[in-house]
């Protein structure tokens, strides 16, 4: 069983579909036991990170994924989940959950592409990834495959060997990021077609195992 | 690199599809569902659901819709039409739309922008905007005007300044739709869409007019949209999105290949 972690903070159903889709069994929860018996834990999210912060604490939540991420449970971070594993958040100055060390930063202002031409945040659409590293649940990406991102803040871990794919948007900025039994994703893996799919349906077979 | 995103249009009506030509004489041509899967699996980049139900039971019908959408789609959609309070948005978005626009209520009453940017966040928070050509004038320094209930109704407020105020609100796009170029097929107003991309740092989305994969070339390169609507041209079969797309890419325009 595939817990989706259930903060309040959106976009659930979304990852709930296309798990259902692909045929893996799953539940939508907050309840922390369900959680830590679970196999593996996809943490979506949606919205500013210090309120989703704020819900975590609330409910418990930011323990219990500390205790998975510590005794190995594979775990996915999509978009908002993909920032607040990391130690701070630039939104709302939040002090985030730091399971990787690093921050997350704020697009700058004003962001202008290769041409010249100014850029909008957030950065809105689809977008391809540079794969620097080898992870088994990137299996059969190829680099002309594109994500949906929705987005104006992104990770920034305190060291390159956590990051294991990047994005151009006017700088260069980590799209996917791992450590140990963790990875996490800026774009959305259930939005984004039949490579998002590709990357969700390999998660649930990883076994959590990933030398940098 | 970004891509520019094809977006179809599917105009819902008690739950069929239709495609009005300036708002009037809607037929109904199917189901959304099965044409919202149809485009998703030629490539479509977004879908846009606009829901022109008239009755009251709009809601139920539309949300049982986007429910069903979600799970056969696997890429951004969004509704619009009929979304007047917070407590619509939600159920939409619980839905698993990705965003919903907001139109008319949006111009009766603003702050429905910012509560929902607030509630769900200024990426859920298209501004759909109904825009006409105007003399140029105190009120309308643009030239463009605000128009509703399907451009039958001018709302004294310029578009410009408009767009500029969504974005101060909240909105997190902005879906652009000219009146005028609406169901001619001669062409996005490029003018137009030029004026309001180039004045917000928001995605604008150029909808209205699209005759041909020329028309998209042209809206997309020279008018800073970042993404274009279509409809007659994709539900009547004139095109592919395979096609749009491969002839976009041959003329330098990037978007995303999906085979």
């Amino acid at each position: 069983m595939i817990a989706i972690i259930d903060y309040k903070a959106g976009n659930l159903k979304s990852v709930e579909c296309a798990l259902k889709k692909l045929g893996l069994p799953c539940c939508t929860t907050h309840n922390l036991g369900e959680i830590l018996s679970s196999e593996r834990i996809i943490f979506p999210g949606v919205g500013a990170a210090g309120q989703a912060i704020a819900d975590l604490r609330h409910l418990g939540l930011n323990e219990v994924l500390r205790q998975a991420f510590e005794i190995g449970k594979p775990i996915l971070g999509i978009c908002l989940g993909a920032q607040i594993i990391l130690d701070k958040s630039e939104e709302n100055s939040a002090q985030c959950l730091g399971l990787i060390s690093g921050e997350v930063k704020l697009f700058p202002s004003p962001l202008f592409s290769e041409k010249n031409e100014r850029l909008k945040i957030p950065h809105m659409g689809w977008n391809s990834v540079h794969l620097i590293k080898r992870h088994s649940v990137l299996e059969g990406i190829k680099p002309a495959d594109e994500f949906y991102f929705v987005h104006s803040y992104y990770p920034v871990p305190a060291s390159d060997k956590y990051v294991i794919g990047t994005t151009d948007y006017g700088i260069e900025f980590p799209s996917i990021i791992g450590y140990k039994n963790l990875i996490a994703m800026q774009f959305h893996p259930e939005k984004s077609g039949t490579p998002g799919l590709k990357i969700l349906k390999n998660f649930c077979t990883w076994n959590g195992h990933y030398a940098e | 690199m970004l891509s520019k995103r094809i977006i179809p249009c599917l105009d819902v009506r008690n739950g069929k599809t239709t495609k009005g030509i300036k708002f009037k004489e809607n037929v109904d041509i199917g189901d959304p569902v099965e044409m919202a899967r149809f485009y998703y699996e030629e490539g479509a980049d977004e879908i846009v659901f606009y829901d022109i139900t008239a009755s009251s039971e709009r809601r139920d019908i539309m949300i049982d819709v986007v429910r069903r959408v979600a799970e056969e789609i696997f890429i951004p959609f969004s509704v619009g039409g009929g979304i007047r309070t917070i407590e619509d948005m939600r159920a939409v978005l619980l839905g698993g739309a990705e965003k919903v626009s907001v139109n008319t209520a949006a111009v009766k009453d603003p702050e429905i922008i910012s509560a929902g940017a607030g509630a769900f966040g200024s990426q859920c928070i298209v501004l759909g905007m109904d825009v006409k050509k105007v003399e140029l004038s105190e009120k309308t320094p643009s030239g463009y005007e605000i128009v509703i209930h399907g451009g039958r109704t001018y709302t004294g407020i310029d578009a410009l300044a408009w767009a500029k105020k969504g974005e101060d609100l909240g909105a997190g796009e902005i879906c652009l739709n000219s009146i005028d170029a609406d169901g001619t097929k001669q062409g996005y107003e490029i003018a137009l869409t030029s004026l309001i991309s180039g004045n917000v740092n928001i995605p604008v989305i150029a909808s209205g007019g699209a005759g041909n994969i020329n028309h998209m070339h042209d809206v997309l390169k020279y008018s800073k949209a970042d993404a274009a609507l279509i409809a007659s041209i994709v539900h009547y079969g004139t095109y592919t999105i395979k096609q749009i797309k491969d002839e976009l890419h041959s003329r330098g325009i990037k978007v995303r290949n999906t085979w």
